[in-house]
């Protein structure tokens, strides 16, 4: 009987991942923490909000990234800067109306003067921006990318070291 | 560490050249949405200026939008007015055209100009960033010079009460005669809709 529940909890757990990703909340710190494990993987970090019109944009792309790459080897993490109060009513609402694959998270920090510059102190905090990140190797852009600049800047980084 | 932030910093949108504060303040003529022209020389009076980009669609902007009529209405009487342009290219931001400035300049009974920035010239002079961007101009003996670049506050979701107000800090500054303390900030923003990008 328990191997039972089990294996259905389990399946309910199969479907919820195969549905799309559930938000969750993450301090700069656990991001950093996160980029430390992984040093053979390119991390392509994609800071966006659900208000942010190009941003929405290009998501598709970063979904199709992750699609196409996402094998362990790259990595797409979409980091939303909304407001934290709108995270259920605006964040976790707008992963599931899209169905969004990529791991999405809500920067938990509140301090835009400090957490701006520790991303990138190059970042005027105006969006889309996004971080690439292989090891030691790091360059951020602010503004928006296409499918094949996307693949560009990935194909460079895996390059360089 | 250092090295390596130099390093990411040398390739982030090279063309986007914000002024920073004690540079001049170019000065612009633009279209208000009262069809009439304006620049720094239409306020004589004035002793120096709150120059604020910021556009009808971002969600940011607006948030703070009522936060720039108070401005106005506070500091206009002082000598330090608000003029205020849309940054964003109509073809990419339809929300921004002309005739939807007027409706909300109109709608929203703003006090001061909202100017459209014909070919972003001054939204690239100035390497506006950002809605809302802000950059707060002092009349100095030697010309119009920027003394402050950056948010209004500290406070976009108006949740603390012991927010940092930068513009009206600066300015209080500038009416001593003093620099202001904090001379730059950053925020989160709707990029600019810029041409070519």
């Amino acid at each position: 009987m328990k191997k039972l529940l089990l294996c259905i909890l389990s399946l309910f757990f199969v479907k919820a991942i195969a549905l799309g990703q559930r938000p969750g909340l993450l301090t700069l710190d656990q991001l950093n923490a996160r980029l430390k494990k992984g040093k053979d993987t390119v991390f392509v970090i994609n800071f966006w909000a659900t208000w942010c019109g190009p941003c929405v944009k290009e998501l598709p792309d970063f979904e199709r990234l992750n699609k196409e790459y996402g094998d362990g080897r790259v990595k797409v993490l979409l980091i939303s800067v909304d407001f934290i109060s709108t995270f259920r009513t605006a964040v976790v609402p707008f992963v599931k109306k899209n169905k969004l694959k990529s791991e999405v998270f809500l920067l938990n920090e509140k301090d835009q003067q400090s957490y701006i510059d520790k991303i990138d102190p190059s970042w005027s905090g105006s969006l889309p921006a996004t971080l690439f990140i292989k090891g030691e190797n790091r360059k951020f852009k602010e503004g928006e990318f296409t499918y094949p600049s996307l693949l560009k800047e990935v194909q460079t980084i895996k390059t360089k070291s | 560490m250092l090295i390596l932030f130099a390093f990411a910093g040398g390739f982030a949108n090279a063309q986007i050249n914000t002024l920073a504060p004690g540079a001049a303040a170019p000065e612009f003529k633009l279209k208000n949405v009262d069809n009439k022209e304006v620049s720094f020389n239409s306020f004589p009076q004035a002793k120096g200026f709150i120059v604020v980009f910021t556009c009808n669609t971002c969600p940011v902007a607006k948030a703070y939008e009522q936060r720039v009529i108070d401005l106005n209405e506070k500091f206009a009487p002082l000598g330090y007015p608000v003029i205020a342009i849309n940054p964003n290219d109509p073809d990419l931001s339809e929300g921004d055209s002309f005739e939807k400035m007027k409706e909300r300049a109109h709608s929203k009974k703003y006090a001061f100009p909202y100017l459209y920035d014909e070919g972003q010239w001054a939204t690239n002079k100035y390497g506006a960033r950002s809605t809302p961007h802000i950059f707060v101009v002092g009349k100095t003996t030697s010309g119009y010079v920027i003394q402050y670049t950056g948010a209004i506050d500290n406070d976009p979701e108006m949740e603390n009460p012991q927010k940092t107000k930068y513009v009206e800090a600066a300015i209080t500054a500038l009416q001593n005669n003093a620099r202001p303390a904090v001379t730059s900030t950053k925020a989160i923003g709707c990029g600019v809709r810029r041409k070519s990008s």
